[in-house]
């Protein structure tokens, strides 16, 4: 066992206090120490984007972070996106009726990039969103429906009041 | 209500947009051990000591397994095609005697932790005598090992007066033409968790794809378990397209391992380990010649290929070859032919299936030939395919060669009709003209396409069950698998119709064992045409023991009832009692002790051969060479189609792969055999910018006879003509004249390409 370190940080909303290897990923610290398996990982070595989060607000790649570094930082993952149990967010709605997604392994890190895209950028033209996510591969849907729904999202999000925005939903 | 042709929303989206999927690495048990392979460095050695005992001693390291110590494990073998003589080159587990790519596993470490389990992998090293490798599946024979030559088997698909053909030939025509080693490479690596309950003997293996009920016996065979002590449970499959779900080592070793140590065994693979471990394909070289009359029809087609199979031949046995052979001669008449294909050992990692397996690359061939001939001649492009066409009234049309054990019978198919359709869609001669402007103002853009026929629905026979629960709900049982194409939506579609209830009350299962005696899995474009016809059958039962069960509380005859919006109720009275499906299946179950049933089995003898084109217009940039694709369009009849948007996204995803194998993707070697694409840096899948938008002409001109709903397959056409399109496209371009003689075309290719041309 290598050495241990104790981080605090707030997932989705809930404070943790862990105590992690020095050398533990994020992504291997949200999916096996605190179970949050939605952030996935396609390649783990920053190419492939599925293990894309949010830590304080800005998109990063959970394999190419260790743990120790997200001491006290505010990390939205996938599973934080939609504002209910029974509601999903404009974004999670738009891929649904666009068929942004097939076998769903891309789509946590298609949706935390766009999360934070749309933010910055409300109005969109397609070229910016295929901006946006040339960094997030996707094997299944040759992403015409991941930019339809990205398309779509972005003018639901605009007839939208901004309070049902999800954790770490502040703009950096 | 009518769900079948409708876009309904999938059923599936929900767990997946929150991150709730069961994807392999989402399964976990407690007290379970981490595996990692270790994994040979060197393409082609004998095989020394290997030294585990510095892993052994690491803290958290539980055991360490060598060829030694599972001697009773036979390879692994073949579910199809299997050819005389195949059987010795089947792969081990783990190496014997030999290493034979790079990758090719060793050893096994378990260890409590997985990062724990990767140092200790680091720590085995082996003493291996390194041979020189075969890598060139195109030259002399290499060695499987010593004294051992390496041709695993030649398939041969032939019929017709080839030497008439020739000898009555204006024209002769001859090509050399090679496709290039890609692979599915899903977006989630393999994964397997197995666990082992001593009380009952039983194993059960997660992370199961594609083909669990098949898997089950395979491995069952192979560990010597009985088979009803195993079962495989498959959850979410991130991407299979050919790739996943195939029994590889790494799935015996976890099972064996749970067995042994009676403790929970879990593999999840890396992407290194991806890129070198799981089969590759696609790798071919052809040399093909045509006989050809006055007026560009084919006479005989000759055809002689090789396909670099990499180190072992894996569960596919030939099939790949097969497949080759056997379609390659697409839509066309072909009077005479015959096709050659030499199974070749080299020390790269096996191939196996990938989307469209043999019809990627026999397409890409066909047309390239059929290019070429016209260019001969002085036909346009399209003229020479209609002079070839089968024609309609021809259909069913007897192929004269066989393909998977059953006959290759074209059931039907308006292949002009389509290829017009197109044209018109897409105003052909005005686009030519409009390209030919543009190349005489300097621009490289050229167009071509590509005609395919596809096939799907291979049999024998799937089951399905319904199954109305006391809360109302009907569980679609099925042994089919998901792999992200739909299938439960589908499924659903469906039974709504059949059954005559509304969609919301399906719930779909899918690749469970302990659910369903028989399955054939989610492969080869199957699943909406065999197990949605069972569905279907099953669905219809269903309605009618519904009426049945119902007619003693309505004091009515089955026939007397109808069912509408879930209610069942009599027919001469719509709005008066009736009987809900929770009402009838608390009774049902109270009555009778068990849930109310129905089964159905749908056979099938052969399979059904959907049809498509693919056009492209390509632009290269002269000062990179970059290859933007400024136009795709596919024109595909699938006979009806059950959801038009996931079939859309079906071709569209497809497409995408098709670009990554003509222009991208590539696992290249060195001189000794070491891969140099190992990372997603180095293999390159599209990314969005890469990719344009595909537009989709999508046809239901040619139901299937061959099921009750007149389907065929959808998932493997969107690929299928990529790679020959593109090729032709990028020749327009250049003004190539066929140059374009192998896949992938990269910058590097084509700048060369374009310097001997003096372009």
């Amino acid at each position: 066992m290598g050495e241990k370190r104790t981080v605090s940080l707030v997932v989705n909303g809930t404070a943790y206090e862990e105590s992690v290897e020095t050398r533990l990923t994020l992504a291997d610290f949200l999916r096996h120490q605190l179970g949050l398996t939605g952030t996935h990982l396609g390649c783990e070595h920053g190419v492939c984007g599925a293990c894309t989060v949010l830590v304080d607000g800005l998109s990063v790649r959970a394999c190419l972070m260790l743990a120790v570094q997200a001491g006290g930082a505010d990390i939205t993952t996938v599973e934080g996106i939609a504002p209910s149990k029974d509601r999903l967010h404009p974004l999670q709605e738009a891929f649904r009726d666009n068929h942004g997604l097939q076998c769903g392994f891309c789509t946590p890190g298609m949706l935390t990039t766009l999360l934070e895209f749309l933010r910055n950028n409300p109005s969109p033209s397609e070229g910016e969103v295929r901006e946006a996510i040339s960094g997030n591969l996707c094997r299944c849907t040759g992403y015409q429906g991941i930019i339809d729904a990205a398309l779509d999202a972005a003018e639901r999000l605009r007839g939208q009041d901004a309070t049902a925005r999800p954790h770490g939903g502040e703009s950096p | 209500m009518t769900y079948i042709g409708k876009n309904q929303k999938r059923l599936e989206d929900g767990p997946l947009l929150r991150g709730l999927g069961r994807f392999a690495d989402a399964i976990s048990f407690a007290g379970q051990l981490h595996m990692r392979v270790v994994r040979a460095p060197v393409a082609y050695g004998r095989l020394g000591r290997i030294d585990i005992d510095a892993a052994k001693d690491l803290a958290g390291v539980f055991a360490v397994w060598t060829a030694q110590d599972i001697m009773e494990i036979g390879p692994i073998p073949f579910r199809q095609v299997t050819l005389p003589g195949m059987e010795r080159f089947r792969q081990y587990v783990l190496a014997r005697g030999y290493v034979r790519y790079v990758g090719d596993p060793m050893a096994v470490v378990f260890a409590d932790d997985p990062y724990i389990a990767e140092d200790a992998a680091d720590l085995v090293t082996a003493e291996i005598e390194i041979l020189a490798p075969c890598l060139d599946a195109t030259g002399p024979v290499g060695a499987f090992e010593p004294g051992v030559p390496g041709e695993a088997g030649v398939v041969e698909k032939k019929y017709g007066d080839l030497s008439d053909a020739f000898a009555r030939a204006d024209h002769v025509i001859e090509l050399r033409l090679k496709i290039g080693r890609h692979a599915g490479v899903p977006l989630e690596t393999r994964g397997a968790v197995a666990t082992f309950d001593p009380s009952d003997n039983m194993i059960r293996l997660y992370g199961a794809a594609k083909i669990p009920h098949k898997n089950r016996i395979t491995i069952a065979a192979i560990i010597d378990h009985p088979v009803d002590r195993i079962h495989l449970h498959e959850g979410h499959v991130g991407g299979g397209f050919g790739t996943r779900g195939e029994v590889y080592p790494e799935d015996v070793l976890v099972c064996l391992a749970a067995r042994k140590f009676k403790r929970p065994i879990k593999w999840i693979e890396d992407r290194r380990e991806n890129l070198v471990a799981a089969n590759h394909s696609r790798q071919q070289t052809h040399e093909i010649r045509a006989a050809v009359d006055a007026r560009g029809f084919v006479l005989g087609v000759d055809d002689v290929f090789w396909l670099d199979q990499g180190a072992y031949v894996r569960t596919h046995g030939g099939a790949v070859s097969e497949l080759t052979a056997a379609m390659l001669p697409g839509p066309y008449v072909w009077p005479a032919y015959r096709s050659v294909g030499h199974i070749r050992l080299t020390n790269k990692t096996p191939c196996g299936t990938y989307r469209a397996p043999g019809r990627f690359e026999g397409s890409f061939v066909r047309e390239r030939l059929m290019d070429a001939i016209a260019r001969r001649l002085g036909l346009d492009p399209v003229e020479v395919r209609r002079i070839n066409f089968i024609a309609e009234d021809a259909m069913p049309f007897d192929r004269k060669v066989d393909a998977l054990g059953t006959d290759v019978i074209l059931d039907s198919g308006k292949y002009e009709d389509l290829l017009d359709r197109l044209l018109e869609r897409v105003g052909y001669h005005r686009l030519k003209a409009e390209l030919r402007r543009r190349r005489a103002d300097g621009e490289m853009v050229g167009m071509g396409f590509a005609y395919f026929v596809e096939k799907s629905g291979l049999g024998p026979h799937d089951d399905v069950k319904l199954i109305l629960d006391a809360d109302g709900r009907v569980e679609i049982v099925t042994g089919t698998a998901s792999v992200g194409q739909g299938v439960e939506t589908v499924l659903a579609q469906i039974g709504a119709d059949a059954t005559g209830l509304p969609i919301e009350v399906f719930t779909v299962t899918h690749g469970q064992t302990d659910r369903i005696d028989h399955g054939m899995g989610a492969y080869a474009s199957r699943a909406t045409t065999m197990v949605g016809s069972a569905v279907h059958l099953a669905g219809r039962k269903f309605n009618l023991a519904l009426r049945q069960a119902a007619a003693d509380m309505l004091q009515a005859t089955a026939e007397g009832l109808a069912i509408t919006d879930g209610r069942i109720h009599r027919t001469d009275d719509p709005s008066g009692p009736a009987v809900s499906l929770a009402e009838l299946g608390g009774e049902y179950f109270k009555a009778h002790g068990a849930p109310l049933t129905t089964e159905a089995t749908f056979h099938a003898e052969r399979m059904g051969f959907p049809y498509g084109i693919h056009l492209v217009v390509a632009r290269i940039a002269p000062d990179t060479m970059a290859i933007e694709l400024e136009k795709f369009v596919i024109a595909f009849d699938v006979g009806k189609a059950i959801n038009p948007m996931l079939i859309r996204g079906q071709f569209a995803g497809a497409a995408a792969q098709g670009i990554g194998g003509a222009l991208f993707e590539e696992f290249v070697y060195d001189e000794w055999g070491q891969p140099l694409a190992t990372n997603f840096a180095d293999y390159l899948l599209p990314t969005v910018f890469e990719v344009p938008k595909v537009e989709i002409l999508l046809r239901e001109d040619a139901p299937s006879p061959l099921n009750p709903l007149g389907v065929k397959g959808a998932g493997e056409g969107g690929i299928t003509g990529t790679g020959a399109a593109i090729a032709a496209a990028v020749d327009d371009a250049i003004g190539g004249f066929g140059a374009i003689d192998s896949l992938p075309i990269n910058p590097a290719r084509l700048h060369q390409l374009v310097e001997k041309l003096g372009r």
